[in-house]
């Protein structure tokens, strides 16, 4: 890709235009993450916006952190998502399932007004933060590549690994315990207990 | 002078006897029977009457008082660093010993009765240690020699005649009127208290002696301060001695035994009122003003009650009117400064109108608790020996000559008109009112005893020979009563200044007026009531017993309306304010607070919600709270 | 080459973070709530990105990884969380989960 400054599209060159229009892809699509109707469809309004993200990343100088992004997120973690999801069946149409007496219209003014009251808020705030003068002087323009990457998790960030291969281990044999489906337990006390109850979480 | 100091002991265990009696009645209770009942309070009134008499006989000998001090109660520190000592001593000269001799004698005769009348009620023991325990109070009253001593008496009768009043207190109407009796006599009991306070303030001691005396030489006649006091102790004998206008308690104290009514609502109790003013005479005669109410209190009241004894149709409530009345009398007499006169008809009077409650309920007893005038009739032939009675105490009440109440009526009379504070209308009044005493004496007369008999069934007099021993001694007592009037004037010289008289000329026909009075209002009652003695056989169905009152007679047998006055002025307002603070302001203050905690309970507990979408939120706004809040601080630093 | 300003890359992580704020708190199915919280730990890791591509440092890229992680980890809890919520009260409202039992 030619990235000579000679190309000025609207006053920035590709890279920054690029990033612009991915950035605003990310945006739109999380919007219409939030305020879908169809999980399915939410879903992959989410992968949508993950992948604009990565290509934001890798826009900013950091392929390792975009492949990342799009193999271990987009790849792993939705995709679970969207097993679950077929599996058992947690996908309905929201319409049919309304257990407040009001219905579920996400037209509904009251319903938003508040929380995105709050976020405008934030989001205000967080933009003046970023405003000041220390950030702005940043600029830069190097890759940061793998290569750099693995040399600091294998040195001072290894501990920070090895709790991130706990932290993994644990939500492993969480997720099997909590998903197990009624009546399987491993002990005869467990069992009469299941008998008893129904079931246990 | 010496005195013997056995006088002294006998003196002061007075008043022992029948408290020791009252103590072992009410522990032992309904463990003793009637025999030991009745020996053990007689027993005591028997000691107390006895020892009465000892040291009045040691008076009259030895020394014109007697007094004996037991111990030191406290004593109150004024500011000039002298201190009054209230005493329990007691005092004896010639008041007191008329007194405590009408208290004893009369308290052990209406023993004896009581205790053949009460026989067969099962709380015969509480009945006689009551009694006793109201002769304790009593005595205390008479012989005290400070004002707080007397106080502690005169509270102490006020209970027992609330204990005695509502005896029968399963009865709601006895216990009723026995609240109403002790809630009138309250009234009257504070302004007393008020007008001790203001005799301490004022002369710094509550000694009798010490009162009077320095009572003339730091006032003089006409001064503020002994009109006040004089006026706050003329309510508390008000209220006491059941005359106007405190006087609604007194015919619905019948409601009691029959005993008590002649006990404390004859003989002692309502004294008492009369025996305050007397004590305090020096007080009094400071004052001339009040002595005019005094007078004017009295007669209006024996009007009234005269009025009212008029139109009643039960037995016991004419008598109490009649006392009401003849209380009036001395309260008259008192009032226009003759002190012993009127002493000597509290005495004479304790006399004859035991005689006629007694025998009133010796009647009643008969006749199977039938108290309605209207449904006897005839009684001179069925029960001739109360009938005879009867008529000798109607006699003294009517003051016909020979008679006790002659002599002490006819006292009082005769120095109404010259009388610095009372005068010629008063007298006129007394009249009238002895007129209105034939007349209603005549008038029960006849309804009970004479005419035809209008109680069908068997009568059952009592046999008991103690009741008819104590009728029959009331009875000579109130014959004979007349000659102790010398003694009595003689012993109350001592205690009564002289009171100047204005020097009127009376006109000769008071005396021949006042003597002729009873008799003209016999012969008016006889042509009257005349339906109500015929022994006509065709008269049972008359009109006149039919009891069928006209507005006025109505009117008249409830007291004159006074009844419904306080319940219209006093009762209804304060159950009406009562009834608007139901809730109780005070405490309706109070739950404010407990109400403000659980609102400010309630905001809080709404933001625990259980939703996790609400804590989320509240964290985010928490967040920009905290940021604004950085925000502002960093700008105004930069600003600085 | 000039890179993206730090700010604009900040500011993009922010917008994405409120947006998944809101999600979470208006949003009643729970598979929604998770999955609005994937796009807030999606910002975070913007920002930690642009972060270390300001000051030229691995290390912010090494905080991505171990947000991805944690990402990981809490999508599997959550989706085993949600399986038992389906499986008991046969909806995913998270409303339903507002009371303590006993």
């Amino acid at each position: 890709m030619n990235l000579s400054t000679n190309h000025l599209i609207m006053g920035l060159n590709p890279l920054q235009l690029m990033f612009y229009f991915s950035a605003a892809l990310a945006i739109v699509a999380s919007l219409k993450v939030i305020t879908g109707k169809n999980t399915v469809h939410a879903l992959l309004y989410l992968v949508v916006s993950l992948l604009a993200v990565a290509v934001c990343f890798y826009l900013m100088g950091a392929p390792f952190a975009a492949g990342l992004e799009i193999i271990v997120y987009a790849g792993a973690i939705l995709v679970l998502f969207v097993f679950a999801i077929m599996m058992f069946g947690l996908g309905q149409d929201e319409t049919l399932n309304a257990p407040k007496s009001h219905s579920f219209r996400l037209s509904n003014f009251n319903l938003w007004v508040g929380p995105s009251l709050i976020a405008i808020l934030l989001l205000t705030e967080l933009i003046f933060a970023i405003e000041s003068s220390l950030v702005q002087e940043k600029l830069t323009s190097h890759i940061i590549d793998a290569k750099q990457v693995g040399i600091l998790l294998y040195g001072p960030y290894l501990l920070a690994v090895e709790i991130a291969s706990f932290l993994l281990l644990a939500g492993l044999i969480a997720g099997y315990h909590f998903a197990k489906p009624e009546g399987i337990s491993l002990d005869q006390k467990g069992l009469d207990q299941q008998k008893e109850t129904g079931g246990h979480l | 002078m010496m005195i013997p100091s056995a006088t002294e002991n006998v003196l002061a265990l007075l008043p022992l006897h029948p408290l020791i009696s009252f103590l072992l009645l009410i522990t032992f209770g309904k463990r003793l029977s009637w025999h030991m009942a009745a020996t053990l309070s007689i027993g005591a009134m028997v000691l107390s009457t006895v020892s009465s008499f000892i040291v009045i006989n040691q008076l009259s000998l030895q020394s014109p008082v007697l007094s004996v001090d037991l111990w030191n109660w406290f004593e109150l520190n004024l500011t000039n660093s002298s201190s009054a000592k209230i005493n329990i001593s007691f005092y004896l000269d010639g008041l007191s010993a008329v007194m405590i001799s009408v208290v004893t004698g009369i308290g052990l005769l209406i023993h004896i009765f009581a205790a053949a009348y009460m026989k067969d009620d099962e709380n015969f023991t509480r009945f006689m240690a009551y009694m006793n325990l109201f002769i304790v109070a009593m005595l205390i009253l008479v012989l005290a020699d400070n004002l707080v001593l007397l106080y502690l008496g005169w509270e102490g009768v006020g209970l027992c005649s609330f204990l005695l009043i509502g005896f029968w207190y399963q009865e709601r109407a006895n216990v009723l009127a026995a609240r109403k009796a002790f809630i009138v006599t309250r009234v009257g009991d504070t302004a007393m208290a008020i007008g001790l306070f203001m005799l301490f303030k004022e002369l710094g001691q509550l000694n009798i002696n010490d009162l009077n005396e320095s009572a003339s030489t730091l006032w003089v006649v006409g001064d503020e301060a002994p009109y006040w006091i004089a006026l706050l102790l003329l309510g508390g004998a008000v209220g006491k001695s059941a005359q106007l206008p405190l006087q609604t308690w007194l015919p619905d104290a019948m409601a009691g035994p029959t005993p008590v009514s002649a006990l404390i609502h004859a003989a002692t109790m309502v004294t008492a009122g009369v025996y305050l003013i007397a004590r305090m005479n020096g007080i009094f005669l400071l004052a001339p003003e009040v002595m005019n109410y005094v007078a004017w209190l009295g007669a209006s009241t024996l009007l009234l009650a005269g009025v009212a004894a008029l139109a009643q149709n039960d037995i016991k409530r004419v008598l109490a009117y009649s006392t009401m009345s003849q209380i009036g009398y001395m309260m008259l007499s008192l009032g226009a400064g003759a002190f012993s006169a009127g002493v000597f008809h509290l005495m004479t009077h304790a006399f004859f109108k035991a005689l006629l409650f007694l025998t009133a309920g010796a009647i009643i007893l008969a006749l199977h608790h039938q108290q309605n005038l209207f449904k006897m009739g005839g009684l001179l032939k069925r029960l001739p020996f109360e009938t005879v009675l009867f008529a000798i105490g109607l006699v003294c009440l009517m003051a016909l000559p020979g008679s006790s109440g002659f002599f002490s009526k006819e006292a009082i009379i005769a120095q109404l008109w010259s009388s610095n504070t009372a005068g010629p209308l008063l007298w006129y009044c007394a009249i009238f009112g002895a007129l209105l005493t034939s007349i209603y004496s005549c008038r029960l007369f006849f309804l009970a005893f004479m005419g035809e008999r209008r109680f069908d069934h068997e009568l059952q007099p009592s046999s008991s020979r103690l009741l008819k021993l104590s009728l029959i001694a009331l009875a000579v007592l109130s014959l004979i009563g007349g000659i102790f009037a010398n003694t009595i004037e003689q012993s109350l010289s001592g205690v009564f200044p002289s009171v100047q008289s204005l020097n009127m000329n009376e006109p000769n026909w008071l005396h021949s007026v006042a003597i002729a009075t009873p008799f003209v209002g016999i012969v008016f009652s006889w042509f009257y009531f005349s339906t109500y003695r015929n022994s006509n056989h065709g008269n049972l169905n008359n009109a006149a017993f039919q009891d069928k009152p006209t507005p006025l007679v109505m009117f008249c047998r409830q007291g004159l309306g006074f009844d419904q006055l306080y319940d219209l002025l006093l009762v209804k307002p304060y159950c009406y304010l009562a009834r608007l603070n139901r809730k109780d302001i005070f405490d309706q203050l109070i739950m404010f607070s407990a109400w403000y905690v659980c609102i400010c309970h309630d905001v809080f507990k709404s933001s625990q919600t259980g939703k996790l979408r609400w804590y989320a939120a509240a964290i985010g706004l928490a967040t920009a709270l905290l940021l604004i809040s950085l925000g502002i601080e960093s700008f105004s630093l930069e600003a600085s | 080459m000039s890179a993206i300003p730090l700010s604009h890359v900040l500011i993009l992580a922010s917008i994405l973070f409120s947006i998944g704020f809101v999600g979470v708190i208006v949003r009643k199915n729970t598979l929604f709530i998770l999955m609005s919280l994937e796009v807030m730990l999606n910002a975070v890791g913007v920002a930690f990105i642009g972060a270390g591509s300001a000051w030229q440092q691995a290390d912010g890229q090494v905080m991505f990884i171990l947000v991805l992680t944690l990402a990981a980890a809490e999508v599997a809890v959550g989706l085993a969380l949600l399986i038992q919520m389906q499986r008991r009260f046969k909806s995913l409202d998270i409303d339903l989960l507002s009371k303590l039992k006993g």
